[in-house]
């Protein structure tokens, strides 16, 4: 209980402004809107698992907007060449594999700082996805949207494959032993190599599964509309990023659950439609964000203070 | 002639540890006065104190025949108390004249710098000591004995009576040396009192007007430095009443576990070291702080990987070039930093002593929670670790019990080699009595223990065999009965008398 205070004081915010909602707007809570909502989290939630990972190793990753954005081109282009959706699903998951690995061998291999690396591989693979794609959309073939399913499918679909990788990710991170390096790491990458783990290969393993799971998410999301916007991937970093530090993940490694970034993405996310069904203007929408963010890292800042002394 | 610095019974804890108890102390103007004593006798606590960076729990300072209440680092900058570090503090990106500057210009945040003048002061500073360094030079393409000229330089230019050097010599040539000994007589000659610690008894000899000898937080006497010779410093320094009983060495050592030949590693400093552990065996290793001793455990272990020689384990020959190998090799190190490498402070207990058997205990990496609460359970039952279970985080743990949980994490991996790091530093007299019972259970139970400890009682209860180690290698192999007298003698690299 007091262990996961952080995480559960995020699910009670998110709850409260549920109970608002149900109380205020009960219209909120109409099931195709909702589901709707929920689908379009899909992505991120899954960008947000891996995120919250390479959070947790004491490291960060600003490129995986850039990375979706390639998937998601990556993924478009073979399907659009009418490549069966399996193979267009693991090209994609491949590719950011391979450009998380990227990231991962020159943090952990060169041992060079992942906010510039990152900062670096952003810049180009969204000014090379710019290069190559010239801005212009990638139309779809007609059975790829909803996998060829009717909308709500796909929508069950898309939520149901989401929450069982947070439920399998969160289990492993308790149950695997890689898990737990990867906090060991987090906490302190040297007093965990004396006790003869690889820091090295624990964060190239974040930094691989993240690549992983940005191309998954690309093409859940790439599934959701007629056609891809090369620009698909444009902010997300952010976002998933402010969700970690909303959901409890230390920004300087060691600390953070699954199920704390869960809520965090949920609370940011549903911010905007609150507003909506409550008549405000969508304006406030990152004015709020920003200040459920400015909150959750104060209460952290208390929290490592209050710890210390 | 009156002192320009007097301490008068000056007593410092940090916590539990006393470590200073009335130490009384002067500084004449114009002279050297020598600061001795082994690891931990007090020097550095001492010299904080003179610096203001540590506020003293009782007793008085005077400066200049002034009694000052309270002492910051910038009030003793102000009354002409320097320090110059082993390692200068300087930014290594700006020039010398920047550097010193920085150091004695007191000026608005937005006055307009007076370069020709910044200029002028740092030629003229460095003038005076005769050091051959331009003002224009970035401190990062000078050597180290040319940053502490400029220390001292900024010592002079900001008026300093006292001077204190701390161990100021460790990093130089014999060439340098002498140029920073000239430095020294200029200073004392121009009215500068100069407090000198150093290790190396003949810089002592050829400096020092007088020498202050410290031992366990107190002072054991000042002398003329002529009325001494080395003999009787060095047994100043070590002479003590065992005042802590040690348990007994049991049964014959068996067969060598551990051979070094010759073992060296450049970038950790260490240098041909020939060694055997045999099992059921605990071999201390003595020496002075940056001897070379976590240097050559570092070797052995993997994080520093040799690069000259040869390890044998149960011999046959290996090279260990990462923890993981040396785990698999069967040896553990119980490092130094107990707080920040021994035990991860914000997991559980349990998950601190499985940490390194991850692959042991769980194959295919899942963990099994009750294997690894019965594992924890059974350190805790057999260490006597005090914990209110193996969910406890490290941090809620006493020094001694932290302490206790590194060891168990290392012999959980079943170990044939131990290799300890100052495994008593910093816990209290009961946790350090139970830990030399569990090293001592371990050596009989078969396991070889190298211990590394810079307390010299410790060394002499617990060591079968000692070896010494001084600038890099080993220096002497005693045996376990010697006295502490020729155990420091080698570790100051001098013939014991």
């Amino acid at each position: 209980m007091k262990r996961y205070f952080r995480e559960l004081s995020v699910a009670a915010a998110l709850a409260l402004l549920l109970l608002v909602l149900a109380l205020v707007a009960p219209s909120f809570f109409s099931p195709q809107p909702l589901l709707s909502r929920l689908t379009a989290q899909t992505p991120s939630l899954v960008v947000a698992v891996g995120m919250a990972l390479v959070i947790i190793c004491r490291q960060i990753d600003i490129s995986v907007g850039s990375q979706f954005g390639v998937c998601a081109v990556v993924a478009g282009l073979l399907a659009a060449a009418g490549l069966p959706l399996p193979v267009v699903l693991f090209t994609s998951i491949g590719s950011g594999m391979v450009m998380g690995a990227l990231n991962g061998w020159l943090v952990a291999g060169l041992g060079l700082p992942s906010i510039v690396v990152t900062l670096a591989t952003m810049v180009t693979w969204q000014e090379a996805l710019r290069l190559f794609q010239q801005g212009k959309f990638v139309n779809l073939p007609p059975g790829t949207q909803w996998f060829g399913l009717r909308q709500l499918g796909g929508q069950t679909a898309l939520i149901c494959a989401a929450l069982v990788l947070l439920a399998l990710a969160a289990w492993a991170m308790k149950n695997l032993a890689a898990g737990r390096f990867i906090y060991a790491v987090g906490t302190d990458a040297e007093a965990a190599r004396l006790a003869g783990i690889n820091p090295r290969r624990t964060t190239l393993g974040a930094f691989t599964l993240l690549g992983a799971l940005t191309g998954l998410a690309a093409v859940m999301n790439v599934v959701q509309s007629p056609q891809v916007q090369p620009t698909c991937g444009a902010g997300l970093e952010l976002k998933v990023i402010a969700a970690c530090v909303v959901g409890g993940v230390a920004v300087n490694g060691g600390r953070g659950n699954l199920w704390g970034v869960f809520a965090g993405l949920l609370l940011l996310a549903m911010i905007n439609p609150a507003l909506t069904s409550l008549h405000v203007e969508a304006h406030w929408e990152k004015a709020i964000q920003g200040l459920v963010i400015l909150l959750a890292v104060v209460a952290d800042g208390l929290r490592t203070r209050r710890s210390r002394r | 002639m009156n002192p320009v610095l007097q301490l008068t019974s000056v007593t410092k804890s940090f916590g539990a540890v006393r470590a200073l108890k009335g130490v009384s102390f002067d500084l004449r103007a114009g002279e050297v006065h020598a600061l001795l004593g082994e690891n931990g006798a007090g020097k550095s606590t001492l010299i904080k104190v003179i610096t203001g960076a540590h506020q003293p729990d009782g007793g008085s300072i005077d400066i200049n025949g002034e009694r000052v209440g309270h002492l910051t680092p910038a009030s003793a900058h102000k009354l002409g108390i320097a320090c110059i570090y082993q390692q200068p503090a300087l930014f290594p990106d700006l020039t010398v004249a920047e550097n010193i500057g920085l150091r004695l210009e007191k000026t608005r945040s937005f006055a307009r710098v007076d370069w020709p003048a910044r200029r002028t002061r740092a030629a003229e500073l460095l003038q005076r000591i005769g050091a051959e360094i331009s003002p224009e030079a970035e401190v990062c393409s000078l050597s180290m004995p040319e940053q502490q000229l400029v220390e001292i330089a900024c010592a002079l230019g900001a008026g300093a009576r006292i001077v204190i050097m701390d161990e100021p010599t460790a990093s130089l040539t014999q060439k340098e040396q002498q140029l920073l000994f000239a430095v020294v007589r200029e200073l004392s000659a121009s009215g500068v009192g100069v407090i000198y610690i150093s290790h190396r008894l003949e810089e002592i000899f050829a400096l020092a007007d007088r020498v202050t000898v410290l031992r366990d937080g107190e002072s054991v006497g000042t002398n003329a430095a002529g009325e001494l010779n080395e003999t009787q410093l060095i047994q100043l320094m070590v002479g003590r009443e065992v005042s802590h009983i040690y348990p007994p060495a049991e049964g014959a050592p068996g067969e060598v576990v551990l051979s070094l030949k010759n073992l060296g590693c450049t970038a950790g400093g260490v240098r041909s070291v020939t060694l055997d552990v045999r099992a059921g065996e605990v071999v201390g290793l003595a020496g002075l702080v940056g001897a070379g001793r976590t240097e050559l455990a570092r070797v052995l272990f993997g994080i520093t990987p040799a690069d000259s020689g040869e390890i044998l384990l149960g011999g046959k020959r290996v090279s260990i070039s990462s923890p993981r190998e040396a785990i698999a090799h069967g040896i553990a190190y119980v490092p130094e930093d107990r707080r920040r490498h021994g035990v991860i402070l914000e997991m559980p207990v349990a998950h601190n002593i499985t940490m390194a058997v991850h692959h042991a205990l769980f194959p295919g990496g899942w963990l099994r929670f009750g294997a690894e609460t019965e594992l924890a359970q059974k350190f805790i039952r057999d260490l006597g670790i005090k914990t209110y279970g193996p969910d406890a985080p490290g941090s809620s743990l006493s020094g001694g019990n932290q302490q206790k949980v590194s060891v168990a994490r290392w012999l959980a991996t079943k170990p044939k080699l131990l290799i300890l790091d100052e495994p008593t530093q910093g816990v209290d007299v009961g946790a350090k009595s139970e830990i030399h019972r569990i090293i001592r259970a371990l050596a009989k139970d078969g396991l070889a223990v190298l211990m590394i400890s810079s307390d010299l009682p410790e060394i002499l209860g617990m060591s079968d065999r000692i070896a010494v180690m001084r600038s890099g290698t080993l220096t002497a192999m005693l045996p376990g009965k010697s006295d502490a007298h020729e155990v420091m003698a080698a570790a100051l690299g001098k013939e014991a008398a």
